[in-house]
């Protein structure tokens, strides 16, 4: 089993026309053939993308057409950031079930345009500003390097993209392997949470294990953190390892004052791993012993 | 991206804001010229910086019994006094760290007088996604020690983006700042044109305190901190013209314009990584083994071979850098471009320092043949821990 993505998910591309797009489709169609069956671009619709293996997919001129005449219940957004906002909300007004947008840079305001869309809708976003998702041996949605993984029993959950491919990578080398790994993206405003995913996780029997990455700023760790003190308080528990990246970067430089009000004094490293190794987690404190703590969680 | 005060209160008066007079000047010889602009008898002398608590602010070249870097005048001989004392000199408060702030622009302003001292800022809320309006009844102080201290006493109100700011919204924050008869009035067009102005021009925080009450009754921003969106600057051409890069780290401006995240930091390993939850790893990484990291540096993912060169360069420039690692995890962003990139750095600027890099995931095998054959004296390391480890011995050696 897995979450979100499987080997029957069908995934329009936004953007595929771009050298970014282009080539991460590429690599997705040689990723155990995820199904990728379309892109779209407004004024190209008829025409044909090729690949730089002769691969071909049929061009449309939007996602509605996209998702009409190929099935598609996904799709994956690589289009610059100026533009990105309208891509997610195109994709949600034609009902696409699951929107991933790797897009980094797009404006806060336009994000909060978005959500509030996206709140009143049936479609989940996943991102913005995120390496996307995989199932192992499935499906590939956005940008992580297919060949570290490895299929297996771990959920892995991350705000960070490049931390993601770290606890991919060291519970491929345990042995351990992965049965999906989802980036929520580094922006501030976006459509996935941790609670979301770490539901699904619970909820999934092929799920034995799961490592969170979360990183300084805002406090969605500790709503995690909360959410699964709640759960296992109605019997729903699971091993866990986690890793929180900003430990040792320097105050009020990202954060602005005002953020750090609303906050209520949550945000800094220290209170997300207390949060966190309250709700059960093993927090490594080295990024390199992610998946080692893991082992040593799940050996008792 | 920040701006100064009076550039703030210039934008936020244009969105109908009530803020009071004022002059900018860069040269004591221009203070007389713009007090007598102002009606007086009662002006303020604000120095102009990047930094709050500019009030209790000391100047390291004037004496510790000399007055902060907000000053009170009761003449124009006063204004010009003060001018004199401040322009030019660095001034140090919570915030600038020791080295302190040149101080190279004043704001002359018409002074108020002052009833109450309210906080009043907006920012984009992530726990809801909206913009909020953060308030509270104490203003004038340091508002994360009111947060912490007394934390019953600051108001969250947040803003459906389809209806803008309500006749609701102004009440509720009305009542939380204890707001009434004409500033209860005020609030009607101020909190809304608040709202428009942080829309409109992309702003990623935008903090009156105080916002103040004054003994006629009506509000008035008596202080505005603004700062931008910085994904957002490419849509607002007049922002970007507010820009002061005398403000700013020289590293930081360089990098900026390659469009690096980069912030310079105390330590003697430069860093080179992709992704920002990967490189404030690769800082506490470096931690833990006992070193300082030189820099954060975020090569993003879309970066092409001239800008982790242009990465490359500003972390081997910076002095103190006794080290550099470069640790990649490509999934955007592919090994073999990283390798060219370092490559084609060092090939221009030479490399004195030693240079450990670790690389894995997109083309990673490609990366790792361009560097073998390049000749170059390169340590390859084979995970984050070994990477960490190696330059940390390097340095150490």
């Amino acid at each position: 089993m897995s979450i979100l993505v499987n080997k029957n998910t069908k995934v329009l591309v936004q953007g595929l026309t771009g050298k970014t797009g282009t080539f991460h489709t590429e690599q997705a169609l040689a990723y155990y053939g995820t199904q990728m069956v379309g892109g779209i671009h407004p004024s190209k619709g008829g025409s044909n993308w090729t690949g730089s293996k002769g691969e071909t997919l049929p061009i449309f001129a939007s996602v509605a057409e996209g998702k009409e005449k190929t099935g598609a219940d996904a799709t994956v957004i690589y289009v610059p950031p100026a533009g990105a906002a309208d891509a997610i909300i195109e994709a949600i007004d034609a009902e696409i079930p699951f929107i991933t947008c790797i897009t980094e840079g797009i404006p806060v305001a336009d994000m909060v345009r978005v959500k509030a869309k996206l709140d009143k809708s049936k479609s989940r976003l996943l991102g913005p500003n995120c390496p996307g998702i995989l199932t192992p041996e499935e499906c590939k949605i956005g940008i992580m390097p297919g060949s570290i993984f490895r299929k297996g029993s771990v959920g892995i959950v991350s705000r960070s993209g490049t931390l993601t491919y770290e606890a991919v990578f060291q519970t491929s080398n345990e042995g351990l392997g992965q049965t999906t790994a989802v980036g929520i993206g580094g922006d501030p405003v976006k459509g996935t949470e941790f609670i979301d995913v770490l539901a699904m996780f619970l909820a999934d029997e092929a799920t034995t294990s799961i490592i969170m990455i979360g990183e300084i700023g805002g406090s969605a760790e500790e709503d995690a953190a909360q959410f699964l003190i709640d759960e296992a308080k109605k019997g729903r528990k699971k091993p866990m390892a986690g890793f929180i990246a900003g430990r040792t970067a320097p105050k009020g430089r990202t954060m602005g004052h005002a953020g750090a009000v609303v906050s209520g004094g949550k945000g800094d490293a220290e209170s997300k791993i207390s949060a966190m190794e309250a709700a059960g987690i093993k927090v490594s404190p080295s990024p390199a012993r992610l998946g080692k703590t893991l082992v040593e969680v799940l050996k008792g | 991206m920040n701006i100064h005060e009076y550039q703030a209160k210039a934008l936020l008066k244009g969105f109908g804001a009530p803020v009071a007079q004022g002059v900018a000047i860069h040269s004591a010889d221009e203070a007389a010229a713009a007090a007598k602009q102002l009606p007086g008898p009662l002006y303020v002398v604000k120095s102009q910086i990047h930094a709050g608590g500019r009030g209790k602010g000391k100047f390291k070249e004037l004496g510790p019994d000399a007055k902060g870097g907000v000053r009170l005048a009761k003449s124009i001989d006063e204004v010009v006094a003060h001018a004199k004392d401040m322009l030019g000199n660095t001034l140090v408060t919570a915030q600038t760290g020791e080295a302190g702030k040149q101080v190279n622009r004043l704001y002359i302003e018409d002074g108020a007088d002052i009833a109450r001292e309210l906080y009043c800022s907006l920012l984009v809320d992530r726990s809801v996604g909206r913009v909020a309006f953060v308030v509270s009844t104490e203003g004038g102080m340091d508002i994360e020690a009111v947060a912490h201290d007394t934390p019953e006493k600051i108001h969250t109100i947040a803003i459906d983006p389809e209806t803008g700011v309500t006749a609701d919204d102004v009440a509720k924050i009305s009542a939380a700042l204890a707001l009434d008869g004409a500033a209860a009035e005020d609030a009607k067009s101020l909190f809304p044109a608040l709202y428009k102005a942080f829309v409109e021009k992309d702003m990623a925080l935008l903090e009156i305190n105080p916002l103040i009450v004054m003994t006629n009754g009506n509000l008035r921003v008596l202080d505005a901190k603004v700062s931008f969106d910085g994904n957002a600057l490419f849509r607002h051409e007049d922002v970007r013209a507010l820009r002061d890069e005398t403000e700013e780290d020289a590293k930081e401006i360089e990098a900026s314009k390659w469009d690096l995240a980069y912030v310079a930091l105390d330590g003697n390993i430069g860093c080179m990584v992709n992704g920002a939850g990967l490189a404030m790893a690769t800082m506490d990484i470096i931690k833990l083994y006992g070193k300082e990291p030189a820099n954060f540096c975020d090569v993003g993912g879309g970066a092409g071979k001239e800008k982790v060169a242009a990465a490359f360069k500003i972390i081997t420039a910076d002095p103190k850098v006794e080290g550099i690692l470069v640790n990649i995890f490509g999934g955007i962003m592919k090994c073999d471009v990283i390798a060219e990139g370092v490559i084609a750095a060092v090939k221009e600027v030479g490399l004195k320092v030693p240079l450990v890099v670790r690389l894995e995931g997109t083309n990673v095998e490609l990366g790792k043949k361009l560097l073998n054959e390049s000749g170059l004296a390169i340590t390859a390391a084979d995970d984050l821990d070994d990477a960490a480890k190696k330059i940390v011995a390097a340095i150490n050696g």
